[in-house]
């Protein structure tokens, strides 16, 4: 018998593992009839999953986490048995901005705290002079990128709420905006950077791995109802995604997985540039400079599709220490129940291992993420805007 | 009339026609302050500055995700800003979906003045798509006419036929072969420029 699914997507290089998944066959081969729904929106996603008109979905995780929790939105419970992007995502700052970055940067330009100490004297040097606080792009307020981004200059003294302003912009506007000088750098996804690269409107000055050794951006998410009632199609799911994430991480694949990817319908980019993604091989100066990280872009190595708990709870203290909502050790529990670690090992027939991901978050600055004790965690940082 | 009658609207829609159609229908309404924003570009700005009331856009519109922006504690924000859903009634945020049509409102106003609001958006959203399906096929079948006189010309000129033979022509063999005359009269023009 199929089971047809209906399931949203944004045209982002990590939906990968959901796209090769239903066109190379791996659904089809599970029983299950996909039928993939682009996006233009993550609100749109979050809403036709939370009504029913999707299945499943490629879900920002602290959208799911949010969900769960009923922040800035309806509470719906939602669940993520398997991650569909680990690192994904870089900054990209504009000529300009690297420019004066380069000038006032003392060390190492792939040290992230040299590169925030630097933007905090460009940004202290633009006060004196009168000039508008830089603006930063993110794609949505619940998000990894507006952690990312936040985590990264607030280490460098910089305050993103007071000293620069943080923009929502969707991912397919982030180019033309830095383009045309309406941001001045972006934290966004793949293709985007290498698209702003490509144009020569922009420099890649972070892949994110730089700022967290391990950090999940995106998940294949479902409504907890859902999959209560409907396990084995669930776990149907998981395996046909196991399979197309094995798939697109062997390298001799990874041709046909651009060319699958860059589909009009799909992702709609050059293979080319979905491929330097894949790879890890990114061309992050219009000059040609190229940077490889065997870091970038996690879709299945190194263990990066198995759910950890321990990265939901290390989203969910940045919620608290920017102020999207207040520390309660209940909520703990709920946002780290979202990742499921164990349908993800009964799906796969796998042992239930026990956690292994100690210190799965690996960030620059700080001390060690510690899930049990968020707030002793947090007050180890002076930026923040803990609700009280 | 006092914004305690009117609330302030604000319709976020690249589609001019569409925006339209809306405004029309609130206006009729008695909901009077009503505006539209086509440009995107400092979307939030742009809205900060007309600070209405309630806040409706199309779920075509990626720029839906700048708005979920404005519900977040910000300097920026004057009067916090809510999506409108009612938990109790999912009946009304799927229709709003189907419709593709999503609404914001400010934090406190009564479901009562937003109900109507969304009613009306919901209908005047599927009385523009069910236009443009007619428009659609309206536009088709002027496609079809136009195959369909060229096909007719061929036929008159290699068959020797009048118009009215080579339209009986055409309609027995679409009948014959269960296809619409406009897929014979196409496949005749493609014959035709092969055989050229």
């Amino acid at each position: 018998m199929t089971e047809a699914l209906r399931i949203g997507f944004i045209p982002l290089v990590d939906a990968a593992a959901l796209i090769v998944a239903v066109d190379k066959g791996f659904c089809a081969a599970e029983g299950l009839d996909v039928t993939l729904v682009r996006e233009v929106s993550w609100s749109n996603v979050r809403d036709k999953l939370n009504i029913g008109l999707f299945d499943a979905a490629h879900l920002l995780a602290p959208v799911a986490i949010a969900s769960s929790l009923g922040l800035g939105h309806v509470k719906v419970p939602i669940v993520a048995p398997f991650n569909l992007g680990l690192n994904g995502n870089a900054i990209t700052v504009s000529p300009a901005l690297h420019a004066d970055i380069m000038a006032e940067l003392s060390g190492d330009r792939f040290d992230p705290m040299a590169t925030a100490l630097a933007l905090a004297r460009v940004v202290a040097a633009r006060r004196k002079s009168g000039a508008e606080p830089l603006t930063f792009g993110m794609t949505f307020p619940f998000s990894t990128h507006n952690y990312q981004l936040r985590f990264w200059m607030a280490a460098g003294g910089v305050d993103p709420n007071e000293d620069v302003r943080l923009v929502v912009l969707p991912p397919p506007y982030m180019v033309e905006s830095l383009a045309n000088g309406h941001v001045d750098a972006f934290c966004v996804g793949a293709p985007w950077n290498s698209v702003a690269v490509d144009l020569g409107v922009g420099h890649i000055l972070h892949f994110v791995a730089d700022i967290l050794v391990r950090a999940v951006e995106k998940v294949l998410a479902v409504r907890q109802d859902w999959s209560e009632k409907n396990r084995a199609v669930l776990a149907a799911l998981i395996r046909a995604h196991e399979r197309a994430a094995e798939f697109i991480e062997l390298p001799q694949n990874r041709a046909e997985a651009a060319r699958i990817l860059s589909a009009p319908e799909r992702i709609g980019v050059d293979p080319e540039v979905i491929q330097r993604t894949l790879d890890g091989r990114l061309k992050i100066s219009p000059d040609g400079t190229m940077r490889e990280s065997s870091r970038y872009l996690l879709v299945g190595r190194q263990g990066a599709a198995r759910p950890d708990p321990v990265q939901a709870a290390w989203l969910y203290a940045q919620m608290v220490r920017w102020g999207q909502t207040a520390v309660s050790p209940e909520a703990l529990m709920v946002a780290m129940a979202v990742f499921r670690p164990d349908l993800y090992d009964a799906a796969l027939g796998r042992e239930a291992k026990p956690s292994e991901a100690t210190n799965g978050i690996g960030a620059f600055a700080g001390p060690t993420f510690d899930a049990h004790d968020i707030a002793g965690h947090l007050a180890a940082f002076k930026i923040g805007r803990q609700k009280p | 009339m006092g914004s305690e009658t009117s609330p302030k609207i604000v319709i976020v829609d690249e589609s001019p026609i569409r925006a339209a159609i809306l405004e029309e229908g609130l206006r009729e309404a008695g909901f009077t302050g009503v505006t539209h924003i086509r440009e995107m570009h400092n979307l939030l700005a742009r809205i900060y500055a007309l600070d209405p009331d309630v806040i409706l856009i199309d779920l075509e519109n990626p720029s839906r995700d700048v708005l979920e922006q404005m519900f977040q504690v910000s300097r920026a924000v004057r009067r916090p800003i809510a999506m409108f859903v009612d938990q109790s009634d999912s009946a009304s945020i799927q229709a709003s979906v189907d419709a593709g049509v999503s609404a914001y409102i400010v934090d406190g106003l009564k479901k009562e003045r937003i109900k109507p609001i969304l009613d009306l958006c919901i209908s005047r959203f599927n009385a523009f798509s069910n236009l443009q399906d007619q428009l659609d096929r309206a536009r088709s079948a002027l496609e079809d006419r136009k195959v369909i006189d060229r096909a007719k010309g061929i036929l008159m000129k290699l068959k020797g036929l009048t118009e009215d033979e080579a339209y009986v022509l055409l309609r027995s063999t679409a009948m014959r072969e269960k296809k619409k005359i406009g897929e014979i009269a196409q496949s005749i023009l493609t014959a035709s420029e092969l055989l050229k």
